[in-house]
């Protein structure tokens, strides 16, 4: 079932796969973090004229599967070729690449929105009237009150975020981008050794995900400052990825 | 855009569309089904004392849900017809034949649709009182006159609202499918592009059904929720 030849051969095809996928999680992640961050403000707000658009898009962009959305935006593009040509935005829509960051950018701003909008809402009442009981400005209040509460409050969703984001990012094989499931389906289809194939894609995927597993906890510790105490074992994260199969469970 | 392309007959692709989505909706609720039997025995290993199921299960849940559903698809379309023919030639079985893209489908999205499952399942039964067991064991029912009459009634409560989010994940994957050629919405949609040269409108097209099933879905599972807990007191 497994092929030495394969899985040596294989490997560093892979391996060199591995920043074209964290550079398009990345970027996506990133350009998405700030569109999120103003559709949750849209979203809360009091104006019909901001909410609206916003609650559509969230709507839109969560009901419908992100491989529609893809294809939507790299081949439906294409429709609009004299169009897209005369506003010069052509030469975008054309590149995968920018059709890849862009589709994966929408959707987890429109996921993410949602998490910051949890929480935002999260922050207490009484905070927020007590920072302007003080004069605060809206400014200051959102940045010294809200946004490090919101923050906190939203990582560990966030985190999940950025894990379906890492899977997300293999759907952009589907629009001739080689990054590592893509380069894995290549090497499937020449090498018809699948099980070889996966077990090496597989880790790859496991160990990126069990990173970002770890560095979000470090930073949900950074941004506690009330639980420093509590230092976490780099066994306790092993056990929150994993699992703990060591320990009985409760019985029923 | 051209809307006449969508109209109902030869000359449009509304029919087609309308039995791409008629698919979409049929691997969709075969995958979600085969998940929640996935998700229950990877739930009663999880809570099984035995430490090796527990690790199966465990191994299951992770792998599964940190790996890419692109990936794992890939991997049965081209390894597990190879597997089957390798066990039909020891049966003496020589001919040529592949695993239906329907069944291949299905396995792979009821799998991941499954590893998310079994979390909600899990959390279903520990929400069961332990007291309620414990009743049924004190008037003499067995192990599996429990499990349907108190156990599944419960769970199945509990475990609604975790069960629509995942219907509607597993939904929205099942798009992934058509890239090794089953022919749902997707696939419907990428045909009719091709053939008139006019992606958007069909994808378009494809979006609005898709947003459509979703949310009458979803209506759908409020309503379940609503009618399984007709009997509990509100606080």
């Amino acid at each position: 079932m497994f092929s030495m030849k394969v899985i040596s051969e294989a490997w560093p095809e892979l391996v060199a796969a591995i920043p074209v996928t964290l550079q398009l999680t990345g970027s996506a992640l990133l350009l998405g973090l700030g569109l999120a961050l103003v559709i949750a403000l849209m979203r809360l707000s009091s104006h019909a004229v901001l909410r609206l658009p916003a609650l559509g898009f969230v709507d839109l962009f969560r009901s419908t599967p992100l491989l529609v959305q893809f294809f939507l935006i790299y081949y439906g593009s294409g429709q609009f070729r004299p169009e897209l040509q005369e506003i010069g935005l052509w030469t975008f829509f054309r590149e995968p690449w920018f059709c890849a960051v862009f589709t994966l950018m929408l959707n987890t701003a429109a996921y993410t929105s949602e998490i910051i909008r949890g929480g935002i809402q999260s922050v207490g009442h009484g905070q927020i009237e007590a920072g302007r009981a003080c004069g605060m400005s809206k400014i200051m209040l959102f940045r010294r009150i809200i946004l490090p509460q919101a923050a906190r409050q939203a990582l560990p969703a966030y985190g999940n975020e950025i894990i379906l984001m890492v899977k997300s990012s293999s759907l952009a094989s589907t629009i001739t981008i080689l990054e590592i499931t893509g380069v894995a389906k290549k090497i499937i289809a020449a090498t018809f050794a699948p099980m070889s194939v996966f077990l090496i894609a597989g880790v790859i995927y496991l160990t990126i995900n069990f990173i970002v597993v770890i560095a979000v906890q470090a930073l949900e510790v950074r941004l506690s400052p009330q639980l420093h105490r509590n230092r976490r074992s780099l066994r306790s994260r092993f056990i929150t990825f994993f699992g703990n199969p060591t320990e009985p469970q409760e019985k029923t | 855009m051209d809307f006449s392309l969508l109209v109902y007959g030869d000359s449009g692709w509304g029919d087609e569309m309308l039995v791409g989505g008629l698919m979409t909706i049929a691997i969709a609720t075969c995958s979600f089904l085969l998940g929640i039997v996935f998700a229950v025995i990877a739930a009663a290993a999880k809570l099984s004392q035995n430490i090796a199921f527990r690790g199966l299960a465990t191994v299951y849940t992770t792998v599964i849900r940190g790996i890419p559903e692109l990936l794992i698809i890939y991997l049965v379309f081209f390894g597990a017809g190879q597997l089957m023919r390798n066990v039909a030639v020891l049966f003496g079985y020589t001919e040529y034949f592949d695993l239906p893209v329907f069944v291949t489908g299905m396995i792979c999205i009821g799998a991941s649709s499954g590893a998310y499952s079994t979390e909600v399942i899990r959390g279903a039964v520990l929400a069961i009182p332990k007291g309620q067991l414990e009743a049924g064991k004190a008037i003499g029912m067995n192990k599996w006159l429990m499990f349907w009459r108190i156990l599944v009634p419960q769970a199945a409560r509990f475990a609604l609202p975790g069960l629509g989010n995942i219907w509607q994940v597993t939904l929205k994957e099942t798009a992934l499918i058509s890239v090794i050629g089953l022919a749902d919405l997707m696939r419907k949609a990428s045909e009719a592009s091709g053939s008139t040269k006019e992606p958007f409108t069909f994808y378009f097209t494809a979006l609005v059904i898709f947003y459509v099933i979703t949310k009458v879905s979803g209506r759908g599972f409020v309503f379940a929720e609503a009618r399984a807990n007709r009997g509990v007191r509100r606080a």
